[in-house]
């Protein structure tokens, strides 16, 4: 099955890049963004067929490799 | 004193932390990352460069890589192991010293000469050293040294601040600081000192024609505490 989760930077930490993506906007002309925080966007697809199962695989693919828990916290939003 | 430098695909400071090694008098080894035992070392070098393309988060692959494992383990029975730029981010992503590396403040990628102030001696690293602030090279775009506030008292409680960005003089103020990091921090130790990660290259630094002997000083001092 395919489990999407994405990765963001934790509240306090401080995200250059959304900041000069917000720049970009905001000369753009989109001038009502009050903050961007750009994270990452992951598709695992696994042999495991229980979702229950597949999920805690992913759970500890993300604790152990995919994301630094000291300033990122990840969330599996689909699982199918 | 033996040395062992681990070259990671995409290391680039290998060769350099070789010959630097060497100039002062250790017999080094270079370890490839596949392979799984460290050869008998009194220091084991984890090299600056792009390991792995610095794909998912710096030093984060390598950090996972066969020959880590054998590292962590001389790294916990206490053997000496230092992590220059990306070995820095290495090791940082091992848990071997705490935080992280950001991407620099100001999203540019940073190659000049620094000042940084040695913030504690008491160690096999800069015991002894003649000069407290060293004119040293840096090259990264993620040196931005980043802990949570929890993690900071305790680095500040066991005097893990290795060194920190300075001006020639040795203060450390914020408009010395190059890439944002938390209190002007180049380099800190794990608790027991023995494992030292830090952003600036010592290596370039060992010799007056092309660059500057401040590394130079550092390595004959390391060799000299070792000993």
């Amino acid at each position: 099955m395919k489990i999407s989760l994405i990765i963001t930077l934790k509240k306090d930490v401080l995200d250059p890049q959304g900041k000069v993506i917000h720049q970009a906007l905001d000369g753009m002309g989109f001038n009502d963004v009050n903050e961007v925080r750009q994270g990452k966007y992951f598709e695992i697809d696994t042999k495991e067929t229980d979702p229950k199962k597949a999920k805690d695989k992913v759970e500890e693919m993300c604790k152990k490799l995919l994301a630094n828990l000291v300033i990122e916290n990840f969330k599996i939003i689909d699982a199918q | 004193m033996k040395s062992a430098v681990i070259t990671f695909p995409g290391s680039n400071c290998d060769r350099d932390m070789d010959v630097a090694l060497k100039k002062f008098g250790f017999k080094n080894k270079m370890v490839w990352h596949q392979d799984l035992e460290l050869p008998k070392s009194d220091l084991v070098v984890l090299p600056g460069g792009f390991s792995y393309g610095d794909y998912l988060r710096c030093g984060s692959m390598a950090s996972k890589s066969k020959i880590m494992q054998s590292v962590i383990n001389f790294a916990n029975s206490g053997g000496m192991v230092m992590g220059i730029c990306n070995g820095f981010q290495i090791l940082v992503e091992t848990g071997l010293v705490p935080g992280v590396l950001l991407r620099n403040k100001y999203l540019e990628f940073i190659c000049k000469n620094v000042f940084v102030k040695i913030s504690n001696e008491d160690n096999a690293y800069f015991k002894n050293i003649s000069n407290n602030v060293l004119e040293l090279h840096i090259a990264h775009n993620e040196g931005n040294y980043f802990c949570t506030n929890d993690q900071l008292k305790e680095i500040e409680d066991n005097a893990q601040v290795a060194i920190n960005y300075c001006d020639p003089e040795g203060k450390i103020e914020q408009q010395f600081n190059p890439n944002g990091s938390i209190k002007n921090i180049a380099g800190i130790f794990n608790k027991e000192k023995n494992v030292l990660g830090m952003m600036p290259h010592p290596e370039r630094m060992i010799d007056p024609v092309l660059s500057g002997e401040d590394g130079s000083y550092f390595f004959k001092n390391l060799i000299n505490n070792l000993k």
